[in-house]
């Protein structure tokens, strides 16, 4: 069902494309790039859910590590090592949230609410104290990462990345023991616990792994493709990943193909609003609202009867 | 029993509060700020003078309001975290009709409130009825009307009520849409009895009619409101009705309870935010409704110290919202200080 809609709304936005005269690569190439940070983030929520930890803090992450993926590049004059330092905050978030969630039992809602905030307040003082300027920073042409083109279509390193990792993802969750553990960690953390498994560190490892991958999607926006950062760099890009895992119900390569249809809405966006002849009609005001109406129209449409694992957000006590 | 649960939630707020300006502290050390100096300068803008007392009421208005909005979502068992967009919203309706009606005065001022209150309620009654619906998580829904509120906003004031004479801004509100400055030199309006009376007719709507305690019932105990018969989807639509209108209310009131501008910037900065930090107060305010009224007062002394922050310690007023997230973040592990007392005996 998922598949068909997939592939429905695929020829809609292609049909729409063409009788308007938009360019069919165009909107395919930046909905690669769009697609790219929600793959990343909405896979690596994905295995943090499937271990019983639910963070809705990945806006935050997506934020802060933009900003901080661009401290690095200009750190280490480095637009890979920005990438990096990108991936690192992200997992560094996910592990403070992971020691919130699992050894203080926190509200796991509330403490993602708080990294959104935090972030919304951190990155203007950020942009404040080290560039001196208010809300953007145009990231040097040296240190930029860019696409490269394989038969004339420009892919992007990262979104290739992404691929392969919601691939891997779904290898591990499905085929591997950890994967095994990482399950049972969110359905039956008891059952685990008398395995001999510390469901602890499974937990720890799922939200270590979903900063990082969330981090990396972060820096991936700001270095690899807009070349720049603003304070609202994620603009909901976080809670659109979150529609992502509840269109996927859980499954890595369903919310690959989530992320792909927002990336795609993202990209037709895009290419309104450059399109001369299309632009000058629609004002862009109602152009920036196609990736939140999507996301509301997929989550209201698509919604999952998949069941979401029953331990997820609770934390575990040891009796 | 009572007491001491209360004095416990009490002590759980400080204790946050406390964690929030460490490691508020901590962010400004490391940027080579002085933090003594930075707390000093905050808390001598916030209450140095009674003028600065009136602008931190004058900051608590929208607080409370954009506060309560979230803490009787939490209340029914929801997050509704749509209070930023909905707020928008109001705040536009209060400039279209304050603006464009010419009323006796009274009339005005009450036409353009009910509007901004009418408008966001309907606002937030979609992701509502989403949820009630189709089970659409009420953050995603919220968080993506509020982009598309942004949007919506923006257009409307730029193509169709901008002021003709500055590009900039709304049209502004007539005279006799504007609530009555209570104190010469400051921009505390009478606007701050609506406020603090929309929060009392709530408490008494939560514990003192049936259909408030059924809603807290489903918000504390879902399964035994199950049992009860308490219908879900009565609650879910109570609660984000009883929120719409107040951050409507708090949109409005920043545009026509708040000299001097009597208008509605075209990058909504007047409003821009608030909702997101009455997260923060609905939290600190354990999600009462009269808890929330005195966190607002914190917060409101927050915002309006940082600004004198700023210009007296060179810190940067927007790690003030930093310190909101730490201390929401702090509120969510309740265990802290339990966990932290025996992390120290060890």
């Amino acid at each position: 069902m998922r598949i068909a809609l997939g592939a429905i709304s695929l020829l809609i936005v292609f049909g729409i494309a063409g009788i308007f005269g938009l360019d069919s690569k165009s909107i395919l190439e930046i909905g690669l790039l769009a697609m790219t940070p929600l793959a990343l983030t909405s896979v690596g929520e994905v295995v943090n859910e499937k271990a019983g930890l639910v963070n809705i803090g990945l806006e935050g992450i997506l934020l802060i590590s933009a900003i901080l993926g661009v401290v690095g590049a200009e750190f280490f004059n480095n637009g890979y090592f920005g990438l990096l330092v990108g991936l690192m905050s992200g997992a560094a978030i996910g592990f403070v949230f992971g020691i919130l969630s699992i050894y203080g039992r926190a509200d796991q809602v509330i403490t993602g609410i708080g990294i959104n905030v935090f972030a919304l307040g951190f990155i203007p003082y950020l942009f404040m104290v080290i560039w001196g300027v208010p809300g953007i920073r145009v990231v040097p042409a040296e240190l930029h990462v860019p696409a490269f083109s394989i038969f004339l279509f420009r892919v992007h390193i990262v979104t290739i990345i992404a691929i392969v990792v919601a691939l891997f993802s779904y290898y591990m969750l499905n085929m591997t023991p950890l994967g095994l553990r990482i399950k049972a960690a969110g359905e039956q953390p008891t059952a685990l616990d008398v395995a001999g498994v510390r469901v602890d560190r499974i937990r720890l490892f799922a939200a270590i792994f979903g900063g990082a991958l969330c981090g990396l999607g972060g820096s991936f926006m700001s270095i690899g493709w807009f070349g720049s950062a603003v304070k609202e760099i994620s603009a909901g890009r976080g809670f659109i990943a979150l529609a992502c895992v509840v269109f996927s119900g859980l499954e890595p390569l369903l919310a690959l193909a989530g992320a792909f249809i927002f990336g795609l809405a993202g990209g037709f966006a895009t290419t309104i609003a450059i399109t001369p002849g299309i632009k000058e009609t629609i004002p862009f005001y109602f152009v920036n609202m196609i990736p939140y109406i999507t996301t509301l129209f997929v989550v209201t449409v698509a919604i999952g009867k998949k069941r979401f694992p029953k331990e997820s957000g609770k934390p575990y006590r040891r009796e | 029993m009572k007491l001491s649960s209360r004095a416990k939630a009490v002590s759980q707020s400080f204790f946050a509060i406390i964690i929030g300006l460490l490691i508020g502290s901590f962010l400004m050390i490391i940027f080579g700020f002085n933090p003594i100096n930075a707390y000093y300068a905050l808390f001598v803008g916030a209450f140095g003078t009674v003028t600065d007392v009136l602008e931190t009421l004058a900051f608590a208005v929208p607080l409370m309001l954009t506060g309560l909005t979230f803490a009787v979502g939490v209340r029914a068992g929801l997050f509704n975290i749509g209070s930023e967009g909905q707020m928008y919203l109001g705040a536009l309706a209060a400039v279209v009709i304050g603006g464009t009606l010419d009323l006796p005065f009274g009339l005005g001022v009450v036409c353009a409130t009910l509007a901004g209150a009418f408008v966001s309620l309907l606002w937030s009654l979609t992701p509502a009825i989403l949820k009630v619906t189709r089970g659409v998580h009420e953050v995603i829904s919220t968080i993506m009307f509020n982009w598309i509120a942004f949007w919506l906003t923006t257009y409307l004031i730029v193509y169709h009520f901008g002021d003709p004479t500055s590009a900039e801004r709304s049209i502004r509100v007539l005279p006799s849409s504007r609530y009555l400055i209570l104190f010469e030199g400051s921009t505390l309006t009478t606007v701050i009895f609506v406020a603090v009376a929309y929060c009392v007719l709530v408490y008494f709507i939560l514990w003192g009619t049936k259909v408030g305690y059924e809603l807290r019932v489903e918000g504390s105990n879902p399964d035994a409101g199950r049992y009860a018969g308490v219908k879900v989807w009565k609650t879910t639509l109570l609660a984000f009705m009883l929120g719409g209108i107040a951050s409507g209310l708090a949109g409005a009131s920043q545009i026509i309870g708040r000299p001097p501008v009597w208008s509605f910037y075209a990058t909504l900065g007047n409003v821009a935010g608030l909702g997101f930090d009455g997260l923060g107060v609905a939290l600190i305010g354990r999600n009462h409704p009269i808890g929330v009224i005195a966190a607002s007062i914190f917060f409101g002394a927050l915002i309006q110290g940082s600004r004198y922050m700023q210009y007296n310690a060179g810190v940067y007023f927007e790690l003030v919202r930093a310190i909101t997230g730490i201390i929401i973040i702090a509120l969510s592990v309740p265990e802290a200080i339990t966990v932290l007392r025996r992390w120290v005996k060890k």
